[in-house]
């Protein structure tokens, strides 16, 4: 376990980068509006340049929340959210979200839904680049032929494809994913894990990805995040995974599925899976997220 | 029972035809009374089916009704896009405002179960002799259906399509033209149907009232002319007009629905 780096961002961002974050997120709480509890209380992370981060957590930790803040999609209670340096109230159109959900709009077909945020004044793509792109979106998922159909005639695997191509062809610096795959069976799932890698390497993009699944964080991430509620308190604890498994992107996978059966990977999962555990008993009657 | 998917030979044939069984049936019995009161009514004999296909040949033919026909659709489609005008802005404030929904909806709620046709004397008073009442009549009748719609339809938007434009950085009136108004057509062209068909319905009365083209004009004129044949004529022909505009607007929707 000697390889797997345990710092907070800060401590890591003064070591390793002298970049700045694509993302940052410092000292964020969260309160429901109803009771003014905290989901989530002085929170912060980091993602840097071409990195894929996995915030893994069980259900009801906030960590939905989290993202949702991440792209101005939630105001916090506290802290704030920086994305290139800059605090952010909505979500940059650089920056593009992936929801659980795919979240096609049911009147526009396969197309029509790519192109949509290609037609917003945020973007205000030329006509003729809009086409090229969302022709090499919908290529790099495999759906140039089901491009006029629309979304009730795809299956959930197709429409979470339609999904990551829109915020494909947007070109985003920053992905943010909320459990993408997490609807899916695992055979499309891997399909899909692997798309999305290949993806945030060819387009340069940093990832923040939201995930309940342990192996899917180990599977996807440079630098995974378990996020708990430990006494009402959130606590963060990272792994470096790059330095367990070396490599990035589609290497990263290939690595971990290799490495799977090694005692390095086993001494990862059950150190994770025991913090995981820790969390859960820490909090017996915590409110959902 | 069988299935209509089962059916086959003449049995197929016998339930396509079976929608005309109802005004089949409706003829033959108009038919037998009229033939029946004729002996101790002369009058009724004016009314009879025969008298009726004759006068409506000669009024399709003579494009008089193509004229008057013409004038109602004009009030129709006049009177649905002010329906459409104040009826969409409407609903979508009452959908989107529960402070305006509150304080307005026991009005709206009054309003609407006044007849429209009981404005006619105001109408005229304010807008004077002509179209302007009968539009003003016909967009107050068939404003309800759509502020209604739209506002149904607002409040059952999916909050995810809204989350997502936000997350595109779409701006407000993208959101509304992009998002808005096509997650809530559905219900505008409901609310557009039942606004049709309600103006059509208040349309006769309307333009037997001050007005000197369109069909109800020409029903109560034909009464006047004691042209009987000419006015039974022209209340089928309203029917069966009514019901072809009615299958248009079905026929719209179910185009826009073509991708559920």
């Amino acid at each position: 376990m000697s390889s797997a780096v345990n710092k907070n961002p800060e401590e890591r961002s003064s070591q390793a980068d002298t970049t700045a974050p694509v993302l940052q997120v410092a000292h964020v709480s969260l309160r429901y509006p109803e009771n003014n509890e905290y989901v989530f209380r002085d929170v912060s992370l980091a993602v840097y340049e071409r990195e894929v981060v996995a915030l893994l957590g069980e259900s009801g930790c906030g960590k939905s929340s989290l993202i949702n803040l991440a792209g101005g999609l939630l105001a916090s209670s506290a802290g704030h959210v920086a994305f290139r340096g800059k605090k952010i109230q909505t979500t940059p159109p650089e920056v593009a979200v992936v929801f659980q959900d795919a979240c096609l709009l049911p009147w526009l077909t396969v197309y029509g839904n790519v192109d949509f945020a290609l037609r917003l004044r945020s973007l205000r793509v030329p006509a003729d680049e809009r086409k090229e792109r969302v022709r090499a979106a919908l290529r790099e998922v495999g759906l140039e032929d089901a491009a006029h159909r629309y979304p009730a005639q795809l299956s959930g695997g197709m429409a979470q494809r339609v999904a990551l191509a829109r915020s494909l062809a947007r070109r985003a610096e920053l992905l943010l994913l909320d459990e993408p795959f997490s609807s899916l069976d695992a055979i499309t799932r891997g399909a899909m894990q692997e798309q999305l890698l290949g993806i945030a390497r060819k387009y340069r993009s940093s990832v923040l990805i939201v995930t309940h699944d342990m192996d899917e964080g180990l599977m996807l991430a440079d630098r995974l995040i378990l996020m708990a509620k430990d006494h009402g308190e959130t606590r963060l604890r990272e792994w470096n995974l790059r330095a367990v498994f070396g490599g990035a992107g589609a290497d990263r996978r290939r690595n971990a599925q290799r490495n799977r059966r090694s005692s390095v990977f086993m001494d990862l999962r059950e150190d994770i899976a025991a913090d995981l555990a820790a969390g859960t008993a820490a909090r017996p009657g915590d409110a959902g997220e | 029972m069988n299935l209509p998917g089962k059916r086959s030979g003449y049995r197929r044939i016998l339930y396509a035809l079976l929608p005309l069984a109802g005004p089949i049936c409706f003829v033959c019995i108009w038919w037998a009374v009229t033939h029946l009161l004729a002996g101790s009514t002369p009058m009724a004999a004016y009314f009879a089916p025969e008298k009726t296909w004759q006068a409506a040949l000669r009024l399709l033919g003579n494009g008089v009704l193509a004229g008057h026909t013409l004038d109602s659709l004009r009030r129709v489609f006049a009177g649905l896009g002010l329906a459409l005008l104040f009826g969409i802005p409407t609903g979508l404030l009452l959908g989107n405002s529960r402070l305006f929904e509150r304080s307005a909806n026991l009005f709206f709620q009054l309003l609407r179960m006044v007849s429209p046709l009981s404005w006619m004397p105001l109408a005229i008073i304010v807008l004077g002799i002509g179209d302007a009442p009968v539009y003003f009549l016909l967009g107050f009748a068939g404003v309800w259906p759509i502020i209604l719609n739209v506002a149904a339809g607002v409040a059952a938007l999916d909050l995810k399509w809204l989350k997502l434009a936000k997350s595109m950085a779409a701006t407000k009136a993208e959101i509304l033209f992009h998002i808005v108004f096509p997650g809530i057509m559905d219900h505008i062209l409901t609310g557009i149907r039942l606004s049709i068909g309600i103006i059509w319905i208040v349309l006769v009365p309307a333009e037997m009232l001050g007005v000197q083209a369109g069909l109800g004009y020409f029903i109560l004129d034909s009464r006047d002319r004691m042209e009987y044949g000419d006015l039974v004529a022209t209340i089928l022909y309203i029917g069966i007009l009514g019901a072809a505009i009615d299958y248009a607007a079905r026929r719209l929707r179910s185009k826009w629905l073509r991708y559920a």
